[in-house]
């Protein structure tokens, strides 16, 4: 490596050798990828709830309603992320809501992804046959439970596979979270980062520590995908 | 049921003791306008049977009768109760009219079991066990006692339409509708399920049945209505209706229908 290294900036003979700064920093790195995982499952279930709940708004005959799910989506998915980050962190403030680092991006990043999440499972609601609600409402059952009983289980199944895209995508977007100085796992790498310019070797682990979590997932997708759609 | 054209008038719906009574019922989608001014009445216990072409109005006439489908104007009135009234119950009222599609329509995410119990208890409060004892009845009933563990996808489809039945029948309802209940399956499997539908007509269920068998109409039907262009062209007993239809347009259809 060409960088310098503290130890070859102070002069001190060969560069240490590769992993040192990550095996010397390993406990620090881990909190940060325990802050990551946390970050990620609490920004999941909230855009998981807010995309079933908003989903439904968009589906109902109900035209206001349908008007608020939809200025939710537009809203939300057509401004970047950091900006809504920024906005959480820096921008409640001036109307007097404060929120620590962590909950502002956890708000953030669980209200963005809702966004997406509530366009997949509308349209896994409108792929479930007409003549499912239609068979549910014959029988007696109110728009309510016909959506709970019989649409949204076959909704979500269907959902499944854009969810599975959705969580991954979120779970790397929680490394947005270091721009408000959440001490999650890239945080904590620019840190180490910026204390032993082992640039290659840190944010190669950091890529690592992602994939160890990411690659599961898909593979966790599928598997959920299979069991919900045992019936077909 | 009465034609349009020699509609008896009907005092006061509300008070008459028939099942149903259609009162002048005018339906449009956009332009296009699907029953055209619809009188007359079902009795309790009658099998009415709607036949006609493709686009006549018939499935929409059905569909109306448990706001499936609403209408313009007029009234469908079931034991009394203004079916298209805002201020009406539409989920009590279908509870007790159910409607037997001519897809299905099962849950295909539930087993049998759960297709017929599920209704029942989440309409009608029935507990879980009640509801699997009426629903092992029912099949039994239909025919298909071996299959309640089972998901729709794994059944031909008249054993599908038959758990369709049941699944409607478990709701003990006081009306049902029959929308083409035989046109998805294959000839072998029409049979089966006519089977169960004349067996409730023995019973003296209260049905409406839009189809095409003019065999399970001659045997079963109390009252055989041909619609055509959204009007009742002609009503009839069976045995009047196939042996001496009065209008031309009737005879028309039936030839071409009983010919081949």
């Amino acid at each position: 490596m060409l960088q310098a290294t503290p130890t070859a900036l102070a002069g001190g003979g060969a560069p240490p050798p590769f992993g040192t700064a990550v095996l010397a920093n390993l406990p620090f790195l881990l909190s940060g990828m325990l802050a990551t995982v946390q970050l990620a499952l609490l920004a999941l279930v909230l855009a998981l709830a807010l995309g079933v709940v908003f989903a439904i708004l968009r589906s109902v005959p109900v035209r206001p309603l349908r008007f608020v799910g939809t200025a939710y989506v537009e809203f939300v998915r057509n401004t970047p992320l950091l900006v809504q980050t920024f906005f959480a962190y820096f921008g409640l403030p001036t109307v007097g809501v404060r929120l620590p680092a962590f909950t502002a991006a956890f708000l953030a990043l669980g209200v963005y992804t809702g966004a997406f999440v509530t366009e997949a499972i509308r349209s896994g609601i409108l792929a479930v046959d007409r003549g499912q609600s239609e068979a549910a409402r014959s029988l007696g059952m109110s728009f309510g439970q016909g959506m709970r009983y019989v649409v949204l289980p076959q909704a979500i199944a269907a959902t499944v596979p854009p969810l599975g895209n959705l969580s991954i995508a979120l779970f790397k977007n929680t490394s947005l979270a270091s721009s408000i100085a959440v001490a999650e796992l890239l945080y904590n790498a620019q840190i180490i980062n910026s204390r032993t310019f082992a640039t290659y070797e840190i944010y190669g682990f950091v890529g690592l520590c992602y994939l160890v979590f990411t690659l599961p997932m898909g593979a966790l997708v599928g598997l959920l995908e299979r069991r919900l759609t045992r019936y077909r | 049921m009465a034609t349009s054209a020699d509609a008896k008038p009907i005092a006061s719906p509300a008070t008459t003791d028939a099942a149903i009574v259609f009162d002048a019922v005018h339906k449009r989608f956009g332009r296009l306008e699907v029953l055209k001014g619809i009188s007359g009445s079902v009795a309790p216990g009658d099998v009415v049977v709607i036949c006609g072409p493709s686009g006549s109005g018939k499935s929409t006439l059905l569909r109306c009768i448990n706001r499936l489908d609403t209408i313009d104007s007029g009234q469908v009135y079931v034991y009394g109760q203004a079916v298209h009234d805002p201020k009406t119950n539409v989920n009590q009222l279908r509870a007790q009219i159910i409607m037997v599609f001519q897809q299905f329509h099962l849950f295909p995410h539930l087993t049998v079991l759960d297709n017929i119990t599920l209704a029942p208890q989440k309409v009608k409060g029935v507990s879980r066990g009640e509801a699997e004892k009426t629903a092992h009845a029912l099949l039994e009933r239909v025919g298909i006692p071996d299959k309640a563990g089972v998901y729709p996808g794994q059944l031909s489809g008249g054993q599908q339409q038959r758990v369709a039945i049941a699944r409607g029948l478990a709701m003990s309802p006081r009306i049902m509708l029959f929308d083409e209940p035989t046109s998805a399956l294959d000839p072998e499997m029409i049979n089966e399920v006519l089977d169960v539908i004349r067996g409730l007509a023995r019973d003296g269920m209260t049905m409406v049945v839009v189809t095409h068998e003019m065999g399970f109409a001659r045997e079963v039907a109390s009252r055989v209505m041909f619609m055509d262009g959204g009007v009742v062209v002609e009503e009839a007993p069976p045995a009047d209706f196939f042996a001496r239809p009065q209008q031309e347009r009737t005879r028309q259809f039936l030839s071409k229908i009983l010919t081949h």
